[in-house]
């Protein structure tokens, strides 16, 4: 988590000095600040949080992005509650099934949402819960098949107001 | 007492996929929380869940702090045989919930 804010604010300083090499002035704090998001969501396509996560989750196998089907709204207004279903196109056979699902984000202050463990019994692969997102960012959705490979889905969430940043009142 | 909803199919046709809905109320305070005297909220959410039927496990998922309060979670599984549908959910402070729903297949 740590090592992961030490990053954001790398990347924020970075582009307020490049904003600030282009508009100079008072202007820079505001125009810096409104293009934050969606610049970091272009430039950090995969953090090392994240990455991580996923190399604990696949070990040393590859993930293949396909199979996977990740169900996201492109855009939240409330990070709080954000609904999402992982579907993956298997047959559920004890033969070939999916093991695990798993879905990890980028810029949570923890990579892991959920782990999911299931088998023939399920019929097929599909599950559905709710998840926070602390700012707009990339959601990834593994799945772990029965032969042993992984399979992924990547959807780009953009969040108007982030979880965990409300005041307590 | 944490209140759990759970919806499912009350009679089902043998062989048939149904879907389990799931729904319990909780805080999953996250532990990144601060009071407004700055202390740390400490963590207290569901961290894993699991479900069997007729004593067999069918689902289990591990739960971190980026599930929503009340965490809902659904999910599929084949109608077997008749018998109970069990679920379980333990969490931090020795959280732990159990219910059971009955079935008929027809």
């Amino acid at each position: 988590m740590t090592d992961k804010r030490t990053e954001n604010l790398a990347t924020r300083r970075d582009i307020l000095a490049s904003a600030g090499s282009l508009v100079g002035g008072g202007l820079v704090s505001g125009l810096g600040l409104a293009t934050i998001s969606v610049a970091q969501a272009q430039v950090q396509s995969t953090p090392a949080a994240m990455a991580l996560a996923i190399r604990k989750i696949a070990g040393e196998a590859t993930v293949t992005p396909g199979k996977v089907k990740l169900d996201l709204p492109p855009l939240s207004e409330n990070g709080n509650s954000v609904s999402l279903t992982v579907s993956v196109d298997s047959p559920m056979t004890p033969a070939n099934h999916v093991k695990a699902i798993h879905v990890v984000t980028e810029k949570n202050p923890q990579p892991y949402v959920i782990s999911v463990r299931l088998g023939p019994r399920a019929g097929q692969a599909n599950i559905s819960t709710r998840m926070r997102l602390s700012d707009t960012q990339i959601v990834v959705a593994i799945a772990e098949m029965s032969d042993g490979s992984f399979w992924s889905d990547t959807r780009t969430v953009i969040v108007t107001l982030g979880a965990c940043l409300e005041d307590l009142i | 007492m944490a209140r759990a909803l759970i919806n499912v199919p009350a009679k089902a046709k043998r062989g048939e996929i149904i879907t389990i809905k799931t729904l319990i109320s909780h805080v999953m305070e996250t532990g990144f929380r601060h009071n407004q005297i700055g202390v740390k909220i400490p963590r207290d959410i569901i961290t894993s869940f699991a479900c069997t039927y007729n004593g067999e496990e069918i689902f289990q998922a591990d739960l971190y702090p980026a599930i929503t309060a009340n965490p809902f979670i659904a999910f599929t599984t084949i109608a077997t045989e008749s018998g109970t549908i069990a679920f379980t959910w333990r969490g931090d402070n020795g959280f732990s919930v159990a219910e059971s729903v009955n079935i008929t297949i027809e």
